[in-house]
């Protein structure tokens, strides 16, 4: 049975939870310095939803999310930064109206790729465009020569590497291994105090559902079905007459393009951006929230996010000893005993019983709905 | 750029750089071995793969720590039986995990990544519980010290020679073994066609086994190497993992004369390129060139020609 809804039921359940919990009971319950670490996990979940497209279902495992994450966060960040090293803020320089690391480093006049990210419009198409465009040059490489699997992981994998090294050596540049600090204003919009934070934190929460609409539409249309026919029997997809190699370039650059989002946000919330963020390890890590949540599920990538890194700082936090080992054995469980992850535990252990109890109360009272709705709630995937 | 130098400074430089490079090519070369014939041959991507270096150093650090407080006059053989040791340790380990873990993944491989990768943190944080989190570094018997004057502007350090022909010795046992032995015809007859391999009586569940433990066992003796020219942390065997794989990947996964001849030009190009430029821009400019050239060649520099 085809669903022509945009969400069936549990999906329905499961959206609607997610937005009470963001917009309603945190903002309400957490204090402001608890809020704004939810935005920095919530960062990620745009990470996790573009790799539930691009490795869920088109079945690309990309390694390398760090470095679209990174270059959205850049470019947001220079933006910021230009803004927060103005002629009067910098007047103690040796040269004025350039950012402080690159005084440092005894660069005396601003770059040339620095000067179009004065004007906040260029900033925000180049948050979309330049991790769109990167990733559509290294899919088009990649997959018009079907190198796919492992070989796409690693050579990612290496790409996150380099943009880490290049970052790093290029502290007059880029501000090196501290990264861009000290970001202050938005168009003149302080982005620093409690107000602001709230303020963007819902803005980013919106976008996060935006985002999980685009990637639910994508699941629902013919794309999407030919993704996953693709992961599962490539060949068969490729005699059917389509063009493997341009769906996978697809899902792989809208992946780049959430990350991206991401990584804008990420800059926008915490206040910094450093290369740290980029690397092989926060990539690697975005791909386990990704796992953990379950990597077929839109939603589960966002509970991945929030509830490893809450358990992240929780435990690091209390017990910095155990913390590797727990992070360590949860990626080993989630692979061998549930690679749907928790998304799964819920669609094959909680979901069966409230269908059952669901089922067992409505044939009792007689309505006749009772058999459609186990049909509905059965798991699609 | 050569304007300060006469052209037999040059010379020189050029000869010390190569050989800077050479060290280098060994710790790639010993290291992308055990991991050439996991990934090549079983198709198994061990992100653990620098932890289990890491246990070879530290077993050699033992080694030697033991050596100098109970036996200080046998100090200067220690690395030898220190090198066995390492192997041991690391392929009793390797065992262990295809165990555990690995062979429930085989026909998963990105999940063997994710698998491995947890494994590689919680091991990183068995090192540092276990050993500290500060690097330790081997005191080096009197004969690896110092350096040989090869000509008056040419020196090379022993240690780094000593470290050459070791590898040099891993490649050639490990080409043989693979090569020439029953047991390495068997590996190679499973990775070529698994079914047909347990259909003429090839226990393949042993064979993976062994081969996964010889793989890391070749990283631990990586590591006991790696210890003669550099100081070993809990992390160190994280920087060496990409690399390597680049090293596997650019050669050709399951040719070991590609492994070798990747591990060559990449080392080489980056020691090079580093007299020139800052080490960030050199390694910076290998990876590019690697990357850019298995965009064009994905099947790396030697392919093996198998049906699919």
């Amino acid at each position: 049975m085809i669903n022509s809804r945009f969400f069936n039921r549990s999906e329905l359940i499961g959206f609607i939870a997610l937005a009470a919990i963001l917009f309603v009971i945190l903002p309400l319950s957490l204090d402001v310095f608890r809020l704004n670490l939810v935005a920095k996990y919530l960062t990620y979940a745009f990470v996790a939803i573009g790799l539930v497209l691009c490795w869920g279902y088109g079945g690309i495992l990309s390694l390398g999310q760090g470095v679209f994450f990174g270059l959205g966060g850049y470019c947001m960040a220079m933006f910021l930064k230009l803004e927060a090293s103005s002629v009067e803020n910098t007047k103690i320089q040796s040269t004025p109206g350039i950012p402080d690391f690159m005084d440092w480093n005894q660069i005396t006049s601003l770059p040339l790729f620095w000067q179009p990210f004065h004007s906040l419009t260029f900033t925000i198409a180049a948050i979309i465009l330049v991790p769109g465009l990167f990733a559509l040059i290294i899919g088009t490489a990649m997959f018009k020569r079907r190198v796919g699997g492992t070989y796409f992981a690693i050579i990612t994998q290496a790409v996150a590497a380099i943009l880490t090294i290049l970052i790093v050596g290029q502290q007059g540049y880029t501000g090196g291994i501290n990264g861009m600090t000290d970001l202050r204003t938005l168009k003149g919009w302080d982005i620093r105090p409690d107000h602001a934070k709230i303020i963007l934190y819902f803005v980013e929460v919106v976008l996060l559902f935006a985002c999980i609409g685009i990637a639910q539409f994508i699941r629902l249309t013919k794309l999407g079905r030919i993704l996953v026919a693709m992961r599962e029997q490539e060949d068969r997809v490729r005699f059917s007459g389509y063009s493997v190699a341009n769906f996978k370039i697809f899902a792989f650059c809208m992946a780049a393009v959430f990350a991206a989002i991401g990584g804008a946000m990420f800059a926008l919330n915490v206040g910094f951006m450093s290369p740290s963020f980029v690397g092989i390890v926060p990539s690697i890590e975005m791909v386990i929230y990704t796992a953990v949540g379950g990597r077929m599920s839109i939603f589960g990538a966002v509970w991945g996010s929030l509830l490893v890194n809450f358990a992240k700082t929780g435990l690091s936090e209390s017990f910095p000893q155990l913390w590797l080992f727990g992070l360590g054995a949860l990626f080993i469980a989630v692979v061998l005993a549930f690679p749907n992850g928790l998304s799964g535990i819920w669609a094959d252990y909680v979901q069966p019983r409230i269908d059952r109890l669901l089922a067992s109360r409505k044939s009792k009272s007689g309505t006749p709905w009772a058999d459609n709705s186990v049909a509905d709630g059965a798991p699609a995937e | 750029m050569f304007g300060d130098y006469s052209i037999g400074d040059l010379g020189s430089i050029f000869v010390m750089q190569g050989f800077a490079g050479l060290i280098l090519f060994s710790v790639y070369v010993l290291m992308a071995l055990g991991l050439a014939i996991i990934f090549g041959q079983m198709g198994v991507i061990n992100m653990a793969h620098g932890e289990f270096m890491i246990l070879g150093a530290y077993v050699t650090w033992m080694t030697s720590n033991f050596f100098q407080a109970f036996l200080p006059s046998l100090f200067s053989g220690y690395f030898f039986l220190a090198m066995i040791l390492a192997f041991l340790a690391s392929g009793a380990l390797g065992m262990l995990v295809e165990w555990a873990l690995i062979r429930h993944l085989y026909k998963r491989p990105l999940d063997t990544l994710l698998a491995t990768w947890g494994l590689s943190l919680m091991l990183q944080q068995a090192y540092r519980s276990i050993f500290g989190a500060r690097e330790v570094g081997v005191d080096l018997p009197q004969w690896m010290l110092g350096s040989l004057k090869v000509t008056d502007s040419i020196e090379v350090p022993i240690n780094g020679v000593f470290v050459m022909g070791l590898t040099v010795l891993i490649t050639v046992v490990v080409a043989y073994v693979l090569y020439k032995s029953r047991w390495g015809r068997q590996v190679r007859a499973v990775v070529q066609n698994r079914i047909m391999a347990g259909a003429v009586g090839i226990n393949t569940e042993k064979v993976d086994r062994y081969t996964f433990g010889l793989g890391c066992g070749i990283a631990g003796i990586a590591g006991s190497a790696f210890t003669m020219i550099g100081s070993t942390g809990p992390t160190s065997g994280q920087l060496y993992i990409v690399d390597t794989f680049l090293v596997v990947v650019f050669g050709g996964a399951a040719s070991l004369l590609g492994t070798i001849a990747s591990a060559f030009s990449i080392s080489q190009t980056q020691s090079t390129l580093e007299f020139f430029m800052s080490g960030s821009m050199a390694k910076v400019l290998t990876l590019l060139a690697v990357v850019g050239i298995l965009m064009l060649r994905p099947q790396g520099l030697f392919a093996l020609k198998v049906r699919k």
